[in-house]
């Protein structure tokens, strides 16, 4: 989008002079738009949770704060946070002990970056990364070192167990994630985001997930692992009150305590959104809304900020759907003994995550240019649209025909899996 | 602020960053301090590749070196680690030391990085006009084994030594695999004797 606002101002507006302004402007915009959206989704997300989880046990929740439903309940606590003395023990480590829950956030918001939240020839995302899927699994690998400094700099067993065990749980789930992730970057063809999600268009047949059964196991794997990530319950044992009073956040209090929670929150929802993106079709509804109004002549710059806005409202309410998913299993479901969340990760997901990249591989391979259980073939529409959308810079674009090219001249397979490779981009 | 070029600037504030917590790394006594450094060591050091617009490289430099050092952190220290370990006093020789190693290893190399021409600084209208290349995609073709980034290659002779790199990639999987098996053999539960191994070791013992 950088790019976008600096065309915008150089050839369009032609009053701003610098570039360096548009880019830091662009800049400042994206970093307000992504902290917003982590710190009010987390809000919401809180008041969401205390609803769900008591309307699940059969209670009314939080009912008074802000008129009806309770609705400002999280803003109250968080007055209430804020208040609180911000204390560390004695035996801490502070300055580690300070900076772990900036960590964790930090890393929760990277993120963000390369999320994109609409798709197209100049897609809204901050920073549009040719490799956005594996950037994001990067740093979402990242937020437990925070968690992982604050039960060392605690002093307190109980905060060094919940941080082992989180560390344990997080290293092991990385496995079977980035398996799960592999599958639809093989089908669409490329590590983009923008791209995998465009590969969706059209109606709900079209969304990865009901690409083929494999995928369909796929999806739901990865759903479960980004659970086990984002150190959601039934795999919550970081902080397993049960057991470890409050697991690695036992020492924590106020505003420290609750940027833990922003953290682990916007971690949900950026895992929910990543899922959205990689099976769910991303920006594209069930029905084709948004590729109606952007495909039908010309729609000026309204036309196509709107079918960006509701491509956004869709990534939006995907991901709030995910959340809600999450809350759901947390507060029906048991907690998992340590040994049994190692056994899912190591004897269950992880095969099954290799297995089913094998059979979706085959699958790919044997019915090319197939939708929805090979029943539907892939709208003309998606090539025209994907190739029509100039999403990759020139450079990129040539290096793509010459890899075409080199294909067809050394391939030892035939052709038409090329071809099938080269109309994906 | 128009006479700034930024990229420089930048590159400017990541090598400070990187270099400051490696120094950071060195003078920290806490174990667990000097790991953190490390980590935002690294990490800024993949900035730096994000800067040269390098994604891949710095998303796999967050991933395995970050990501590594996260788990070096983890296993090597807090599971092994004794109270002696934890706040290290490192002796006055072993500064001199490794004072005159460092210092001859980074002279080297300061000797190497300008006797090569092509990486000497450039002004700035060159340094503009220059297009940075998105490299996922060849790196990818690279990796299958068909270098896309040497097709223009006139001389056939090195058109030939230019393939890719297959068979490394193919040693390295089979590498790590080899690892990850003989880890697990390692950290099995111990096998159960049977009742034959015990009376046998037991005749010996006896």
């Amino acid at each position: 989008m950088a790019r976008f606002l600096l065309e915008l101002t150089i050839s369009d507006i032609n009053i701003c002079p610098w570039p360096w302004l548009a880019y830091t402007i662009a800049g400042l915009v994206h970093v307000a738009l992504i902290l917003n959206l982590v710190a009010v989704s987390a809000l919401v997300f809180i008041w969401l949770e205390r609803k769900i989880s008591g309307r699940i046990q059969d209670r009314l929740g939080p009912t008074r704060v802000g008129g009806k439903f309770g609705w400002l309940q999280t803003l109250a606590d968080g007055l209430k946070l804020l208040t609180k003395e911000d204390l560390a023990p004695g035996d801490a480590d502070s300055f580690l002990f300070k900076i772990a829950p900036y960590v964790s956030f930090c890393a929760a918001i990277a993120a963000f970056i390369a999320i994109p939240f609409a798709g197209g020839a100049y897609p809204w995302v901050a920073q549009h990364l040719n490799t956005g899927v594996f950037f994001v699994l990067a740093v979402l690998g990242l937020e437990v070192f925070g968690v992982i400094l604050a039960g060392y700099a605690s002093a307190s067993k109980w905060s060094l167990f919940g941080a082992m065990r989180e560390a344990a749980q997080v290293v092991s789930y990385e496995v079977p994630l980035g398996m799960c992730v592999v599958v639809p970057v093989m089908i669409a063809g490329s590590m983009d985001m923008v791209v995998i999600g465009d590969r969706q268009a059209g109606l709900f047949t079209n969304w990865l997930i009901f690409h083929d059964p494999f995928t369909f196991i796929t999806g739901c794997v990865f759903f479960t692992c980004a659970m086990a990530s984002v150190n959601r319950a039934p795999f919550d044992l970081a902080e397993a009150e049960s057991e470890l009073v409050a697991g690695f956040h036992t020492e924590y209090s106020g505003l420290r305590w609750s940027f833990f929670f922003m953290a682990e929150y916007g971690s949900m929802f950026s895992v929910s959104i990543l899922a959205s993106i990689l099976f769910f079709g991303g920006w594209h509804g069930p029905v084709p809304i948004t590729s109606m109004i952007a495909s039908s002549g010309e729609v000026g710059t309204w036309g196509w900020g709107l079918a960006q806005a509701l491509g956004l409202a869709n990534v939006l309410l995907k991901g709030t759907l995910g959340v809600c998913l999450m809350i759901w299993v947390r507060w029906t479901l048991p907690r998992l003994r340590i040994d049994q969340v190692m056994a899912v990760c190591l004897k269950y997901c992880t095969p099954i995550a290799a297995a089913m990249f094998l059979g979706a591989t085959l699958w790919h391979y044997n019915v090319p240019n197939k939708n929805f259980f090979g029943l539907l073939s892939v709208p003309e529409a998606v090539y025209e649209i994907s190739e029509g959308w100039d999403h990759a810079s020139e450079s990129e674009k040539e290096s793509d025909n010459e890899a075409d090219s080199v294909a067809v001249l050394v391939s030892p397979v035939d052709d038409v899996a090329f071809e099938d490779v080269g109309g994906r981009r | 602020m128009e006479s700034i070029y930024w990229p420089t600037f930048f590159f400017w504030l990541f090598s400070a960053v990187t270099c400051s917590f490696a120094v950071g790394v060195l003078l920290a006594s806490n174990i667990v301090r000097m790991a953190f450094y490390l980590v935002l060591s690294l990490a800024a050091s993949a900035g730096l590749f994000f800067l040269a617009g390098a994604d891949f490289v710095g998303a796999m430099q967050l991933m395995i070196y970050v990501g590594g050092t996260l788990v070096l952190l983890i296993f090597g220290v807090m599971l092994t680690s004794q109270e002696r370990f934890i706040e290290m006093k490192t002796p006055s020789g072993e500064w001199v030391i490794a004072f005159f190693v460092g210092a001859s290893l980074l002279g080297l190399l300061l000797q190497a990085a300008q006797g090569v021409p092509a990486w000497q600084g450039m002004d700035r209208e060159t340094a503009e006009a220059i297009k940075v290349e998105k490299t996922a995609t060849p790196i990818g073709m690279g990796l299958l084994g068909v270098r896309v980034d040497k097709l223009d290659e006139p001389d056939e002779t090195r058109q030939a030594g230019m393939s890719g790199y297959l068979l490394i990639f193919e040693i390295v999987s089979v590498h790590l695999l080899v690892v990850l098996v003989g880890a697990a053999y390692l950290a099995r539960a111990k096998r159960k004797r049977s009742r034959d191994d015990s009376k046998a070791s037991a005749a010996e013992a006896g």
